[in-house]
């Protein structure tokens, strides 16, 4: 994709984010936080697709092994925490 | 090889699933399935990676990501509710270690397959590698230095238990070897080295030790440590520049990720106590840029997108705790908080302070109206969230209406009080925002203010030279009586007396927080 197509669309989704959050309740503040944690651990993609390709040196390619455990982690551990806290607020309806 | 097509479709279900996931955080009825939903969202996204660019080589890919899970699964699923904040500090972490890590690990590959052909890196892949090399870094090391505060093992006086030494002194010992491990065989043994690599290469090491250095001192602040931050903050950009100089030189990129790495810790070392939702939230935005940033690097729209709207959830939160602290982000992460020359002399003001017991109180919640319970910090550590809700059970039964009053910087993380309450299942509804419980107070018989000080101090309406002027508070002076539940006189973050304690409808419950609630509860009782 072209810079300009990769900027509109950075641009577009600061807007959709400004959106769709100023509507969490403070009391959604913390798992808003961890959860959206969890989707920052995204950069998973850079880090599995750099990891598996084996035509470049091996720096790379352990650099990039380190960042699929770092990622895993914050992703796994994102929502796993995330799903833990929610319950406890669903539980009382 | 699936084409390129299936691929980038793939990536739009999985950012639509991903707003949808925010959408949902929006009320606790359909939070989980909005989780739910992210976390599906993560693994198409993952799916489309591995279909659209099938990997060569599985082996980095299983270890690290069984490694990865394994870790991040364990630790989610022991961790207590107690010590929510540094865990959500130390996943930011991570998230920001990786994106600095793809980013290297894209430069280098990059280069090695670009010296083939004998192209040029493009400008788009330069710029976005050295944003994500500093914000990534800032947010890693950023990140641990919120972590080792909020579990008590940084930048403290006391004795350490045995595994907060080991964390502490192996993060920094790691730090000051991991520069001199890849600095000595990069750039100062190799024959060919020139004097410029020879320099970075000692800078490098240098600012390894630096962090490591930083992150022993027993005191969150030191002299020079404002001019430290100013200066690494002008070399993170300067070096920035350079990088997009000269690619091709790794040296660089590491010395400006070790850079950041300063930055990050000295950032955040001078943050304390109140400041601290502040920083977490900051700290969840600059994870979400950074892997926005990666998105750049490597040419992927999935990361930009989940990137950005990670960044703008991060931003909006800084600034709703910003706010209700009315202080603005720079002087957050530069200033300084306490008391002025102007600030009443604390024996002054607490005259009239009026002591009183269990007994006491119990006469007064006989029979009331409506409670409101203020919490704070204080609450958190004396883990007191389950006694405070067998009160409220008890109180309600009496017949009166217990309400929540949730300060926005109450605690050490946006919604820190709300996610304790939640465990100690106090129903959501209970939990009233500043606001609007604000507008009630007149008509509320009896506050009950458990471990907060500065967050109802009336001082921040009435007197405009106060440090904490103009800062939204919790109106309890309205209500008709007001108990403090507090171990002493003493003041709270701002370091300013609260006069409050002193005013005719307060009086002073001295005692630890879980206690003084069973107190109560037990007089109640047998009154």
């Amino acid at each position: 994709m072209t810079f300009m197509a990769l900027l509109t669309i950075f641009v577009l989704a600061i807007f959709i984010g400004f959106e769709v959050i100023t509507k969490v309740p403070p009391t959604l503040h913390t798992p808003l936080m961890s959860g959206s944690n969890a989707i920052s651990g995204i950069t998973i993609i850079g880090a599995l697709i750099l990891a598996g390709r084996t035509d470049h040196s091996h720096a790379a390619q352990v650099l990039a092994g380190v960042a699929v455990v770092f990622a895993m982690i914050n992703v796994v551990g994102g929502y796993l925490v995330t799903h833990r806290m929610l319950g406890m607020f669903k539980k009382k309806d | 090889m699936v084409s390129q097509n299936v691929q980038n479709l793939l990536y739009i279900i999985a950012a639509a699933l991903f707003i949808f996931d925010l959408k949902w955080m929006s009320h606790p009825r359909t939070a989980v399935r909005g989780n739910l939903v992210g976390a599906i969202a993560m693994g198409l996204a993952i799916l489309a990676a591995l279909l659209g660019q099938p990997p060569h080589g599985w082996t980095y890919i299983l270890v690290g990501a069984a490694i990865g899970s394994a870790i991040g699964w364990v630790s989610a699923a022991k961790v207590k509710m107690t010590a929510m904040p540094e865990m959500v500090g130390l996943f930011n972490g991570f998230g920001g270690g990786a994106s600095v890590l793809v980013a290297g690990s894209a430069l280098i590959s990059a280069h090695t397959s670009l010296l083939e052909s004998g192209a040029e890196i493009d400008m788009q892949m330069k710029i976005a590698t050295v944003a994500s090399g500093i914000i990534g870094s800032v947010t890693f090391f950023g990140s641990y230095v919120a972590f080792g505060k909020l579990a008590e093992f940084l930048a403290v006086k006391w004795k350490l238990h045995a595994w907060q030494k080991v964390i502490k002194y192996g993060f920094s010992l790691a730090c000051a070897v991991g520069g001199a491990l890849y600095a000595v065989p990069a750039a100062i043994l190799p024959e060919g080295a020139t004097g410029t690599d020879k320099l970075l290469g000692a800078l490098i090491i240098l600012s390894g030790l630096t962090i490591g250095g930083m992150l022993l001192v027993k005191k969150d602040r030191f002299p020079g440590m404002d001019a430290l931050k100013w200066f690494s903050a002008v070399a993170c950009v300067a070096l920035g520049v350079f990088v997009v100089l000269d690619p091709a030189n790794f040296l660089l990129f590491w010395l400006l990720v070790g850079t950041g790495g300063v930055l990050g810790v000295l950032l955040t070392l001078s943050i304390g106590g109140a400041d601290m939702p502040v920083v977490i939230a900051l700290l969840n935005s600059y994870s979400g840029l950074a892997a926005a940033a990666t998105g750049f690097v490597i040419g992927d729209s999935v990361l930009i997108i989940s990137g950005s709207l990670v960044g703008a959830s991060g931003i909006i939160l800084t600034q709703i705790m910003c706010k209700a602290m009315n202080r603005s982000l720079a002087n957050v992460l530069f200033g300084t908080m306490g008391p002025t020359s102007e600030t009443p002399d604390a024996d002054e003001v607490y005259k009239t302070v009026k002591a009183t017991s269990a007994e006491e109180i119990a006469m007064m919640l006989d029979g009331v109206q409506r409670v409101v319970i203020v919490p704070g910090y204080g609450m958190a550590v004396a883990q007191a969230q389950h006694t405070v809700r067998n009160l409220m059970h008890l109180l309600e039964e009496r017949g009166a209406n217990v309400d929540f009053a949730i300060h926005p910087v109450a605690g050490r993380m946006p919604g820190h009080m709300n996610v304790l309450l939640a465990e100690a299942d106090v129903p959501y509804d209970k939990l009233r925002e500043m606001d609007d419980i604000n507008q009630e107070m007149e008509q509320v018989d009896v506050a009950i203010v458990l471990g907060a000080n500065d967050v109802v101090n009336p001082v921040a309406r009435t007197d405009p030279k106060s440090p904490i002027a103009g800062m939204p508070i919790i109106d309890v002076d309205k209500a008709r009586t007001v108990i403090m539940i507090k171990r002493s006189l003493s003041p709270g973050f701002a370091g300013i007396p609260n006069p409050l304690f002193a005013a005719e409808n307060c009086l002073m419950f001295f005692n630890d927080g879980k206690k003084a609630i069973q107190d109560i509860i037990n007089a109640v009782k047998e009154s």
